[in-house]
């Protein structure tokens, strides 16, 4: 893939006396995390003023910093806020897990839903609704489960003397076709109408999201996405090899699992939460490394579009068609894959030959 | 012995395998009919029993039918890897099963179609177009095309296509009920007319593949030694890749995307080339998966037909519960070198 080289001036490292600190202040990146930032807040503000009963802004901000009526009050906070906060919440999480699973392997298409971990919580899900008809709490505690499973025996079965990131790709292929095929089966025999209902889990879905939801969620990326920014050094390391990485005195086999640990668990509760949002965990690092004109996807702009690529796919879920509201994962592929593709053109045009 | 003498002993030894696996299709099933009564009804002095309707009504088109797409996905993914030169590609890389799986949600669910016989024409006609638009994208740009462009292409279209069907299934059930079944993978409920129908297209896909052969071979060892050596790699590759369409299109649209057979199958032939010495020549790969491939299916389908009687379980569940775990022995055993 492209790797641009940041251009003059793009990096300026500073070092202060006290507090003692030095660091390298990239101000392109800065912009686009703010920018990015800003039209993510935009999109949650407008995405909590749409619906059945339309509320202007003032009102939402009103109904948020707690000055509005009760009947308002309701509708943005009890009703629209879940579905949004979750929104935001999966697409940090897919971001960031997204972000960290291509560069720990170095393949732009690692992500989560290419190697198997989206696949092991979607067969656990499914057979949940086919076989004990499971519902609400239930099917998140199996979607995480499913997801750290497959995460575990990618691990398992990929050491060998110590894993690398190649072999743990074509294990989770592996793993993924079993559980693809065994979800298939799952719904061919189910029910018309478990097939329904584990079809539309399986597509990735906002609707009728609770604080159920959220709570869990949230935990979750307060805990692991700080840790995901402090591994942020060492993956970079990594990117160089295991031989470089290991001379430049990196623990690379420790590193690797704490990285792998991270990432599946931002996976498996974003899973849980919301079901496997196609694509997101794919095309927001890449599209952040872009944007941030980095050499490698930087872990909190990959947070920040993967909010937005979420927020911006639930808005043209809710308004594309009049009267029906679509599962967000039916629009984020749709609207990724031309991004993936427009990439790729331009990505031949700059020379690099994809 | 020499190289050619080995490689027919076991091109029959496959041959033989194969002979096995139709013979145990044929037999086994809901109803069992003994091995004797299979070769006395085929070769004509059981008519008019039991054993003879059941037989030609319904057993001999299921076995022909797992020959001919088994031997279609075989052959169609050691050409896959050939021209991709790599050991990952599917012969679905190249958007085929999303292509039919987007068609048959469409004519189930907008066109109304009902039939069996009326989605294999719309799923060939997708699998085509789908792709033809890979391969374009995955040839856009100054540097022509790459293998790794060409699978990103084909993961970007697969994504689009499958938002797109996912939306489709999700708003009418009666599309939903027609793809869960078709997206399974099964050799059941077709019969003799479909099979008829896909013929024609595999016999000349299987005639382009094997004819491209000798010029896989130069082409391993890099386009620019290709070239050197007389043969053009744009016209293999556009050779290949419509004999790959032709092959795993036909079969996709009749018995649903089985393609992970045609991950394994090709690996499986390599090693056993390796092992009697004749090494990775594709004059001898392509033949061999497209013997090894149907035994694989055939017995898939005799396993999933037989294991919860009296429901079946579709062979393409059985194909990648069972060569999954081989794969993944595969990837272990292996040495492997990054990509």
């Amino acid at each position: 893939m492209a790797k641009p080289l940041p251009a003059p001036r793009a990096a300026i490292p500073f070092r202060l006396a006290f507090p003692p600190v030095s660091g390298v202040l990239r101000p392109r990146l800065v912009a686009v995390c703010l920018l990015l930032a800003a039209l993510a807040a935009g999109a949650f503000c407008v995405g909590l003023t749409l619906g059945d009963v339309p509320v202007p802004v003032a009102d939402v901000v009103a109904a948020l910093t707690g000055q509005a009526d009760g009947g308002t009050r309701f509708v943005v906070v009890e009703l629209r806020l879940p579905r949004a906060l979750t929104a935001v919440l999966v697409g940090v999480a897919f971001g960031v897990a997204g972000a960290m699973f291509q560069t720990m392997t170095r393949n732009p298409l690692a992500s989560p839903d290419m190697i198997g971990i989206t696949q092991g919580a979607s067969t656990a899900v499914v057979a949940g609704i086919v076989l004990f008809q499971a519902g609400g709490a239930a099917l998140q505690v199996l979607g995480v489960a499913g997801a750290v499973a497959t995460a575990a025996l990618i691990y398992t079965l990929g050491w060998r003397r110590g894993t690398t990131g190649y072999r743990m790709i074509l294990i989770g292929i592996g793993l993924s076709w079993i559980c693809t095929s065994a979800t298939d089966f799952l719904l061919a025999h189910g029910s018309r109408f478990e097939a329904q209902a584990a079809t539309g889990w399986l597509v990735g879905n906002l609707n009728g999201r609770t604080y159920d939801h959220v709570v869990p969620l949230a935990l979750c990326v307060a805990l692991l996405v700080p840790a995901a920014l402090l591994l942020g050094r060492l993956t970079r390391t990594l990117q160089l090899g295991d031989d470089v990485a290991l001379g430049l005195g990196t623990p690379v086999q420790r590193v690797r699992l704490a990285l792998l640990a991270t990432a599946v668990g931002l996976v498996a509760f974003g899973t849980a939460a919301a079901g496997p949002v196609a694509f997101v965990a794919l095309a927001a690092p890449q599209i952040a490394q872009r944007l941030a004109g980095t050499a490698w996807p930087p872990p909190a702009t990959s947070a920040l579009t993967g909010a937005l690529m979420v927020l911006a796919a639930d808005l043209a879920a809710r308004r594309v068609l009049p009267g029906v509201e679509l599962p967000v994962g039916v629009v984020s592929g749709a609207l990724g894959a031309p991004v993936l593709l427009w990439l790729l053109v331009r990505a031949n045009r700059a020379g690099s030959g994809g | 012995m020499t190289r050619g003498i080995r490689g027919v002993l076991l091109l029959t030894g496959a041959a033989a395998v194969l002979l096995c696996g139709c013979l145990l299709s044929l037999a086994f099933g809901a109803l069992s009919i003994p091995p004797g009564d299979v070769v006395a009804v085929l070769t004509g002095r059981q008519d008019g029993t039991r054993f003879a309707d059941v037989l030609w009504s319904v057993r001999v088109p299921r076995t022909l039918l797992g020959l001919a797409t088994g031997a279609a996905l075989g052959v169609a993914g050691a050409l896959m890897q050939a021209l991709t030169r790599n050991p990952l590609a599917d012969p679905g890389i190249l958007g085929v099963s999303a292509g039919a799986s987007f068609a048959i949600v469409v004519s189930a669910g907008l066109l109304g179609v009902t039939s069996l016989s009326g989605y294999i024409w719309p799923a060939f006609l997708g699998a085509l177009l789908a792709s033809v638009a890979v391969y374009a994208l995955g040839g856009v740009g100054a540097f022509g095309q790459t293998p790794v462009k060409l699978a990103l292409a084909g993961v970007a279209v697969t994504a689009l296509l499958g938002s797109l069907t996912h939306g489709i299934v999700l708003t009418d059930p009666d599309a939903l009920d027609r793809f869960r079944f078709w997206s399974a993978g099964s050799l059941a409920g077709v019969g003799a007319d479909e099979l008829l129908w896909i013929t024609p297209f595999l016999v000349f896909g299987g005639f382009l593949a094997l004819a491209c052969a000798p010029a896989l071979n130069s082409l391993a060892l890099g386009d620019d030694v290709a070239a050197s050596l007389g043969r053009s790699p744009w016209l293999v590759r556009a050779q290949g890749t419509a004999a790959i369409t032709l092959l795993t299109g036909a079969s996709v649209a009749v018995i649903g995307p089985v393609v992970f057979l045609g991950l394994v199958v090709p690996h499986l032939a390599r090693v056993l080339t390796q092992r009697v010495g004749i090494g990775p020549d594709h004059r001898w790969l392509l033949p061999l998966s497209g013997l090894i491939a149907p035994a694989l299916l055939l017995a898939a389908d005799v396993v999933g037909r037989i294991v919860v009687r009296p429901v079946e379980i579709q062979s393409g569940v059985i194909v990648a519960l069972l060569g999954g775990p081989f794969f993944i022995v595969l990837v272990r055993r292996a040495r492997l070198r990054e990509i």
